[in-house]
Order: C-alpha cells, then sequence, then structure tokens
C-alpha cells in the first residue's frame, strides 16, 4: 500500500473499479476478506493511480476518538461513498483529507494520507494549496451571503488572487454545476435569492471555479429536496468524468446510485470498504449487513 | 384552576403596573427633550452655525468653532479608535479563546467602566504633558480610549455571529486564514459592525469631561491638532457657568445641535441595523 500505483481489476467497459486488494481496518476485517471472495470476471489488470489513499489514520477532538486506524484508498477519477450512523466519523474523515480536521481547537490526528502520493503532512505542503486541489461541498448550503451568484463563483480566484479569464471560468463552472440556465440572466443578484438546491450547485460551481481534481462532499443532498437530491447525483456522474469524489451521505440509496466503491464507518472504525454493487448485495461483514438492510443505523 | 375573573383581573393589573412604569421612565426623557427645545430654539439661527463666540458682554455670534471642532476632535477619536476596536474585537473573536484572550477581554470590561474623567486624566498625562500645550490630538485620544472597549466587545459579538459555515466555506477554497477573516468574516458582520461604530461615535462625541483638560477650548477657529480646540460639550459647560443670560441660552441652543447630531447618529445606525436584517 505504500506504493504510488497499485494494480487494480477493472471491469470493462464499466469504469467501476475492483479492489484487489484492501487495507483491511482491523485484523478481524483481515480475516474476513479471503483471496477468494475476489470477482472471477475477465478483468484487464492495469495499473491505475491512486488519487487518494488513507494509512492507518487516527483522529481525536480532545479526548474523543473519533477516527480508529482508517485504511483506505481511491483510484482517480471515481466516487467513493462513506456511509455510516451519525457521529461514526464520516465527516471528520473527508475534513483530514483537505486538512479542515486539524482547525478545530483540541483537534489531532496520526497516521498518513497522500494525494498523487504526496504526504498531506510532509514538510513543505501548504494547507492553503491543499484546499485549492482538494475541493469541499458542505451540508448545509453556505454561499457568501454579501456577494452576488458571479462574485460567490469567483470568490476562491479573486480572494486567491488568481488571475485568468475570471468571467470564462464563471461560465464553465456553473455549466458544470448545472446551474447556468437558472442563473444567468441573473449573475448579478445575491445569492441568497437561489433556493435551497440552487445555493448547493452554486456551492458546488465555487469549489469546481479554483480547479480542484478531488472533490470533498460532506452530505450535500441532505438539506434538500428530492428534485434537488437528484440534479445534484446527477452532476456528480459528470463530474467523476475529471475528477476524484468522496461523498459522505447518510442516504444508502443515493450511495447505490452514485458511487464506485462504498466504505461503511462504525464508530470511528472502517468496518469494509468494497464496490458498491458488492457492499450493498454482498457484504462480508455482519455489521454491514445489518446496516445496509436497515436493522439499525 | 383559578376563576376567570382572577386571572382577568390579575391580567388587568399587571397591564397598569408596567404602563405606569413605562410612563415613569419616559417623564425624564421627555421632560429633557422637551426642555432643551423649547430654551435653545429660540437661540437658533443661521450666525448660531457658522459665527465664532461673541466676546464678553456684546449679543449675538454663534459656535461654529465649536460644532467644527467637536467633528473635528471626534474624527480624531474615530481615526485611531475604530481600527483599534474594530481590530481588537476581530482578535478576541478570532483567536480569544486563550488566557491571552480573556486578559484582553477583562481588561476591556474594566476599562469601560472607568469614569471618563479619569480618561481625560489620563490623556492629559499621556499627551498634554509631553506635548506642553492642550490639543485637538490630546482630546482625540481620551475619546478614542472611551471607544475601544465597547466597540472591542460589540464587534467581538458580532464577528461571533457570522457562522461557522461561512469561514469554512472561505478555508476550503484556500483562502489563507487571515484573507478569510478580513475579507469573508469581517465583510459579512460589517453592517453591524457599523453600527456599532456609529453609536460609539454618537457616545463620545456627547463626552465633557476628558475633553476638559485635553482639548480645552478655544475661541477661534482652529484646524491644527495641536492646539486647543473647542467642542460643543465644553463649551455648553462654560456657557452654562457663566453668569450672563445670553450666554445660558446659547448653552440650551448648543444643547440642542448635540442632541440633534447624536440623535441623527443613533437614527441612522438604527435604520442600517434594520436594513441589515432586511
Amino acid at each position: 500500500m505504500m506504493t504510488e500505483t497499485k494494480f487494480v481489476t477493472t471491469m470493462p467497459p464499466v469504469r467501476r473499479a475492483q479492489h484487489t486488494t484492501h487495507e483491511p481496518a482491523t485484523a478481524r476485517t483481515q480475516a474476513a476478506l479471503p483471496e477468494t471472495e475476489e470477482p472471477a470476471l475477465p478483468a484487464t489488470v492495469q495499473a491505475v493511480q491512486q488519487k487518494i489513499e488513507v494509512q492507518k489514520l487516527q483522529a481525536w477532538f480532545r479526548n474523543v476518538h473519533a477516527l480508529r486506524d482508517v485504511s483506505l484508498s481511491v483510484p482517480k477519477n471515481t466516487v467513493l461513498a462513506i456511509i455510516g450512523p451519525s457521529g461514526c466519523g464520516k465527516s471528520t474523515f473527508v475534513r483530514c483529507i483537505n486538512r479542515m480536521h486539524e482547525l478545530v481547537p483540541g483537534a489531532r490526528q496520526s497516521g498518513r494520507i497522500l494525494v498523487d502520493g504526496k504526504d498531506l503532512h510532509a514538510r513543505g505542503v501548504d494547507p492553503v494549496d491543499l484546499r485549492r486541489r482538494v475541493g469541499m461541498v458542505f451540508q448545509r448550503p453556505n454561499p457568501f451571503p454579501t456577494l452576488s451568484i458571479y462574485d460567490n463563483v469567483i470568490a476562491g480566484l479573486k480572494l486567491n488572487g488568481i488571475g485568468g479569464n475570471h468571467q470564462e471560468i464563471a461560465e464553465r463552472s456553473l455549466r458544470q454545476a448545472a446551474l447556468w440556465d437558472e442563473v444567468k440572466d441573473r449573475l448579478q443578484s445575491s445569492a441568497l435569492s437561489l433556493s435551497g438546491g440552487q445555493q448547493q450547485r452554486l456551492c458546488i460551481a465555487r469549489a469546481l471555479a479554483v480547479g480542484p481534481d478531488v472533490l470533498l462532499m460532506d452530505e450535500p443532498a441532505s438539506a434538500l429536496d428530492p428534485i434537488a437530491t437528484a440534479k445534484i447525483e446527477e452532476l456528480i456522474h459528470e463530474l467523476r468524468q475529471h475528477l476524484t469524489i468522496v461523498i459522505v451521505t447518510h442516504n444508502l440509496q443515493q450511495a447505490a446510485r452514485v458511487a464506485d466503491s462504498t466504505a461503511f464507518f462504525y464508530m470511528g472504525e472502517l468496518i469494509e470498504h468494497g464496490a458498491t454493487e458488492q457492499i450493498f448485495t454482498n457484504p462480508r461483514e455482519p455489521r454491514t449487513e445489518d446496516y445496509v438492510t436497515g436493522k439499525f443505523g | 384552576m383559578k376563576s376567570l375573573l382572577v386571572r382577568r383581573s390579575v391580567d388587568f393589573t399587571m397591564t397598569v403596573l408596567c404602563g405606569i412604569a413605562l410612563l415613569a421612565a419616559l417623564i425624564p426623557l421627555t421632560s429633557v427633550l422637551w426642555l432643551v427645545v423649547s430654551r435653545g430654539i429660540s437661540g437658533m439661527n443661521l450666525a448660531f452655525w457658522t459665527h465664532l463666540p461673541a466676546p464678553v458682554g456684546e449679543t449675538g455670534g454663534g459656535v461654529g468653532n465649536a460644532i467644527l471642532g467637536t467633528l473635528y476632535i471626534v474624527a480624531i477619536a474615530s481615526l485611531l479608535g475604530v481600527p483599534l476596536g474594530v481590530g481588537a474585537g476581530v482578535y478576541l473573536a478570532e483567536k480569544g479563546d486563550g488566557p491571552f484572550g480573556d486578559v484582553v477581554r477583562f481588561t476591556a470590561e474594566v476599562l469601560s467602566g472607568v469614569p471618563s474623567i479619569v480618561v481625560g486624566l489620563v490623556a492629559y498625562g499621556l499627551v498634554v504633558l509631553p506635548m506642553r500645550r492642550f490639543s485637538a490630538l490630546a482630546g482625540g485620544v481620551a475619546l478614542a480610549v472611551l471607544m475601544v472597549p465597547t466597540l472591542a466587545r460589540s464587534t467581538e459579538e458580532l464577528v461571533r455571529l457570522v457562522p461557522r459555515t461561512l469561514r469554512e466555506a472561505s478555508l476550503a477554497l484556500g483562502i489563507p486564514e487571515w484573507k478569510t477573516s478580513l475579507r469573508v468574516v469581517l465583510r459579512t458582520a460589517l453592517p453591524g459592525i457599523v453600527t456599532a461604530i456609529l453609536l460609539a461615535v454618537a457616545r463620545a462625541s456627547g463626552e465633557t469631561a476628558p475633553l476638559l483638560f485635553t482639548s480645552l477650548n478655544n475661541q477661534y477657529w482652529n484646524f491644527r491638532a495641536d492646539q486647543p480646540t473647542a467642542s460643543l460639550t465644553v463649551q455648553i459647560f462654560n456657557y452654562a457657568v457663566s453668569p450672563y443670560e445670553d450666554w445660558h441660552g446659547k448653552a440650551w441652543a448648543a444643547a440642542l445641535v448635540l442632541l440633534v447630531v447624536v440623535g441623527a447618529l443613533s437614527l441612522l445606525a438604527r435604520f442600517l441595523a434594520r436594513s441589515r436584517l432586511r
């Protein structure tokens, strides 16, 4: 798991990646991962770059042990869904990937996270630069209330002093976020004049404008109605073509719909991580099965 | 359960008591307003606003230099006090969770309780003695010292009201922390902070005691920061304690001017606060 690339079996022509190796969270899950359960499909084996590799990540808030020895990896341009009951460390996990976790007073962490093979906490890595490459969308839409729609989209460019054709970038980002047609005639009105779903897509456009190649989404649809949720999910399908996405969700159907692989967290531990289909149809862990079938959580 | 009659009579009694309390609070306020307006209005004319004070024994003249002086001194005070107060408030809200923040907060609280004449003495020692003269600057420093603690505390409250999610949104875009504080958090809290500034300015312009031995007074127009400067409040004080009937009338008129200025500032602050809430 220390190498930057590794062999992953893919099932052509589907882009869904099936891991041949899993970094097990605990000895118990390791025992539950017999080699024979890997799919015996006519798989092409190719070197796929792991966009994100998490190794033995632990995180604390003061005395609360929020993440216990989590290891997993996300191949480039795939979607990882993180599921699990409230308080199981899902949000903490994604907030470690863009180093937002360390901003909370009393927060600590150990272990390694590599993005593009580079340790996030290596000397010389500026968390500010990192966050431009690893974008984030939050649970509740949080546009800047004092700015117009247009200014919200380019806020990251403007405040970071990044040049370029802002108008063009704004339009492209809004198109990527499937919001352009709805706002193109009122780019100068307040961001608060948009509906909740539109605000969330505005936040996605804002995150895309700085040009990240990883997008972290922390329950992006939990405050939205079903129609807005469907739009966000459609968007994820589009975005995965050139972005690696990690999405936290409470909604199991949503995970099943959008994710290539799914990780189930429980009480700060990674219980199981595998292809989404496998997690939902053939989980290896009884706790995963209990959760996805609705016995608890 | 009590009978309807009992509940109704309790309700009636309480309503009457509250009404009486309200009237009792309003009587001094309205009588002050009435007194100042009725006695001051007769002294109001153009010359009062634009002319220099008349020499002793002559009638006529105005307090133009004192009006200007008050604006001048308060401008100096704002220039010094607003950045300091707002800056301290932002610091307390953003980084003030440690013991040092507690010390600053406690100091601000103590400072806001210090009588204004003591603050005047401090400015006398800090500015007047080294410069060896009374000056608008010394008055400005005294008023600034009065503005800073209240401004710091209200700025802190207002900055803390900005949702954490907004700051996170900014940080997640790769915007550095200091820029996030200034351009996003402070920007969002700005309407409220402007209101707080206006109220602090209004309060400072009504101060007399700290100016008595800092900016002193001046019978002439003055535009220099290192010279004694007239102010409305000190002028009111001087006129009011004088033995001349004409000067008493001028004191009332000057009090009315001050009341109008402070009232206008407070109204503006109100208006801004309301438009912020939409």
